[in-house]
């Protein structure tokens, strides 16, 4: 409960903030918030699967992230970077359905 | 990989991990849930500005495609000037024909005395207190102003009588005295007012046995007058002709 609560408590918080991203980071920021989601289904599977534990979540969510940010930023040092983020985009996408088809079947077991 | 938990087992766990219980991993997923919650809510509120988030090579896609449009407006518009400067060059056209027209309009008219007209010419005054000049004396020195190259006359015999003279004005003596010109009944004297060279008009009338000799010799006195502006504003009223109509042009062989 008290993780939902937290990211109700961002949403608002960056509604109401209205904070403007800095230019060089904005390339970045869909890219983070994708990888974020990746890592967050990741771990409502694992809760799922009773395997969840705390400091993989941390680090799998940070990395994650992280990785994705700087492949991203790579790519566009190469200038490949609307490519390369086409394909963080793609394989994450991968994951993301991945994880949401297991919870499927855990939760509704279908 | 553990063996697949059940349903009911992945459902249990749901449960408990919604509840309100407190641990260390909730509170590190509430802190992360945050971060992904406030980034999430940024991106979506920031993401009005299609330009400022999109990519160089986007960038580039769009100057170009704006680069395309432009050409293509400006071949656009270089078009419709290349029309309207030939619209214009028509609407030159069209005025000069009707100006062409307009000075063939006056031409006829001025030859067929339906319009006034002026220029230099003669006023020709022909005193006749006896009478003595009737309507083929008048019709010669008519005749002779035309022959001169005179463009237009008419003839002046009394208060308000003054008739303009074009190719069909029939003359005629009148029985009582004076002369009937183009059906109006004229009395001396008479002016006979030609725009045409005054000079070639004035060596006309005056050479030897020519219309001011014959005139002068039945009795009466001609004053011819040249002048740098004479106005010849009677008019003739052209009927329609009832029988003459225009002969079809000659078919060319």
């Amino acid at each position: 409960m008290i993780p939902v609560l937290g990211l109700v408590a961002g949403i608002v918080l960056g509604i109401v903030l209205d904070v403007t991203v800095p230019a060089s980071l904005q390339p970045y920021l869909p890219i983070a918030v994708v990888a974020a989601m990746d890592a967050l289904l990741g771990a409502l599977r694992a809760t799922l699967e009773g395997v969840f534990d705390d400091r993989v979540f941390v680090v799998s969510f940070v990395a994650n992230v992280l990785l994705a940010m700087l492949i991203v930023f790579v790519g566009d040092l190469l200038g490949v970077g609307t490519q390369l983020t086409t394909a963080v985009v793609v394989v994450l996408g991968i994951r993301i359905f991945t994880n949401a088809a297991s919870i499927r079947r855990l939760l509704l077991g279908a | 990989m553990p063996s697949q938990p059940t349903t009911a087992e992945a459902r249990a766990r749901l449960r408990r991990a919604l509840s309100l219980r407190r641990g260390p991993g909730q509170a590190v997923a509430a802190v992360l849930l945050g971060i992904l919650g406030f980034l999430l809510a940024i991106q979506l509120t920031d993401a009005t500005d299609v330009l400022a988030r999109a990519s160089r090579a986007d960038l580039v896609a769009i100057l170009s495609g704006l680069d395309t449009r432009a050409d293509q407006l400006e071949a656009e518009l270089a078009r419709l000037e290349q029309a309207r400067s030939d619209l214009l060059a028509g609407a030159g056209d069209t005025e000069a024909a009707l100006a062409d027209a307009q000075a063939r309009l006056d031409t006829f008219g001025i030859l067929a005395g339906t319009v006034a007209a002026e220029g230099p010419g003669v006023s020709v005054r022909i005193v006749d207190p006896k009478g003595s000049v009737g309507a083929v004396a008048l019709l010669g020195a008519v005749q002779e102003l035309r022959d001169a190259g005179a463009e237009a006359l008419q003839i002046r015999g009394g208060p308000d009588r003054v008739v303009r003279v074009v190719a069909s004005t029939p003359f005629a003596d009148v029985p009582s005295g004076g002369v009937s010109v183009g059906d109006v009944a004229l009395s001396p004297p008479y002016t006979v007012q030609a725009i045409g060279d005054p000079d070639t008009l004035q060596t006309a009338l005056r050479i030897p046995g020519g219309a001011v000799a014959s005139i002068g010799s039945a009795g009466a006195t001609v004053d011819v007058r040249p002048s740098d502006r004479l106005l010849v504003d009677a008019l003739h009223e052209v009927t329609d002709p009832t029988y003459a109509r225009p002969a079809p042009p000659p078919e060319s062989s």
